[in-house]
């Protein structure tokens, strides 16, 4: 049983790190801190209300918008960021390939989503990748080549949709 | 800002004690979009997500015990046999990034006329207990949301878990929305059919100031009924739908108008109440 006092500054552990969030106001979002305070700039920021999912980080494992995390609240987490993979990773190349990417500013939400969906659910067929990726909000492509990038990954690790 | 992180109740009772007017956090969903946009700059919060007594759900033979901070992703992939209709409502909030941090007392406490689950917790006659320093108290849910975003929590009070009866029988959670995903409910439903009690119960969302039950629709459907084998005439599903429509109390806000949501949750209760007797 504790009660931590505000340790502040306080410290988060990202992509395997344990840094410590130099001064900063104890309320900012853990995307807040990750661009401005940590220098994780993969991370994007558009619509800072849960909507979007270009701020998708992997916390504990599980796909979350880390603008609705408050990162003082997340100091025995473990954080993992687009810059957490192994880069280029076959879903960055695969989006590459498929020409997924046009303005590019959902794109590190998204294979952050896609590497999450993939490790859980290797032969998620198309409406499962479509709900998974419902979350994350693409104004360029339309998604079909975005499906598509997923779909080439499945076939490439061998899964069978 | 303060930011108190207790690992178990009492802890979480004593520094809400010592920060008065802090803000409790929770899955952070609903605090950090109004802190992001600044409507909100908080002096002090307790961080609830390591608090144990607020964990988890347990099962019995009386119903669910469903922890503060259950997830809605939790929800869906745990309770779909013991809860259908909240699991329903579960996999209808935000998206996956939502629902793996959005809990249901979180949706319970900001009381939003909007809150998926907040139907099918009226319709099934859940209590919430409120925990304080002084001890606990339970009371409805219909009874502890007390406007828009208005509840009954006093200072100093959490909430800490959800109690569902059991109810034998099918049910169905259905909602309307700009689309599919990431889409707040412009009118939702809730129907359960409760076969023990030969009752079918039916709790409107995103149509009043709360969550309502439609109690004149449920006396009639309930009486209209032929239990032995779960069916309803086809005029008598429209005419359940037409009384959850005139029970309404709807709005006319961005989302929609009233008139709109009043024939929404209509078609939306005669179609659920279709789903749940397969006529």
């Amino acid at each position: 049983m504790t009660t931590d006092p505000s340790p502040d500054p306080y410290a988060i552990t990202v992509n395997g790190t344990t840094q410590r969030v130099p001064t900063s106001w104890l309320g900012e979002s853990l995307l807040y801190v990750l661009r401005e305070r940590l220098g994780f700039p993969g991370t994007k920021n558009a619509c800072d209300q849960g909507e979007c999912g270009s701020c998708t980080v992997l916390l504990d494992g599980r796909p979350v918008c880390a603008c609705c995390v408050m990162a003082a609240d997340a100091v025995d987490a473990e954080i993992t960021t687009v810059e957490g993979l192994p880069a280029p990773t076959d879903v960055q190349q695969a989006f590459l390939t498929a020409g997924a990417v046009q303005c590019g500013f959902c794109t590190p939400g998204l294979i952050v989503a896609v590497h999450d969906l993939l490790e859980r659910a290797p032969d998620a067929d198309t409406a499962a990748v479509r709900e998974a990726l419902s979350g994350n909000l693409c104004r360029c492509t339309g998604y079909g080549r975005i499906f598509d990038a997923v779909r080439s990954v499945q076939a490439a690790r061998g899964a069978t949709p | 800002m303060t930011i108190a992180r207790p690992t178990d109740l009492t802890a979480a009772l004593d520094a809400m004690g010592g920060l008065p007017g802090a803000d409790l956090l929770a899955g952070g969903t609903d605090l950090m979009v109004e802190v992001n946009l600044g409507h909100r700059r908080p002096e002090a919060v307790v961080a609830l997500r390591r608090v144990a007594e607020l964990r988890g759900a347990s099962v019995s033979s009386d119903g669910l015990d469903l922890g503060a901070l259950v997830t809605y992703a939790e929800i869906e992939a745990d309770l779909a046999a013991t809860a259908p209709g909240l699991a329903m409502a579960a996999r209808t909030v935000g998206s996956p990034q939502i629902r793996n941090a959005g809990t249901v007392g979180g949706n319970l406490g900001t009381a939003s006329p909007a809150g998926d689950t907040l139907p099918w917790l009226v319709a099934m006659d859940a209590t919430v207990r409120l925990a304080s320093t002084a001890g606990t108290r339970t009371m409805p849910v219909a009874a502890f949301v007390t406007g828009p975003k208005r509840t009954a929590l006093r200072p100093g009070e959490l909430i800490s878990r959800i109690i569902v009866p059991a109810v034998e029988g099918p049910q169905h959670v259905a909602k309307v929305g700009p689309r599919a995903a990431m889409a707040i409910s412009i009118a939702s439903v809730a129907v359960v059919v409760d076969t023990g009690a030969r009752r079918v119960r039916v709790g409107l969302g995103s149509v009043g100031p709360t969550p309502l039950r439609a109690t004149a629709a449920e006396d009639a459907i309930s009486d209209a009924i032929s239990w032995p084998d779960l069916r309803c005439s086809a005029d008598d599903a429209v005419e359940f739908g037409r009384r959850c429509a005139d029970a309404a109390t709807p709005i006319t806000d961005h989302r929609g108008t009233a008139a709109y949501r009043r024939h929404a949750v209509g078609t939306l209760a005669t179609r659920a109440l279709r789903r749940c007797l397969a006529a």
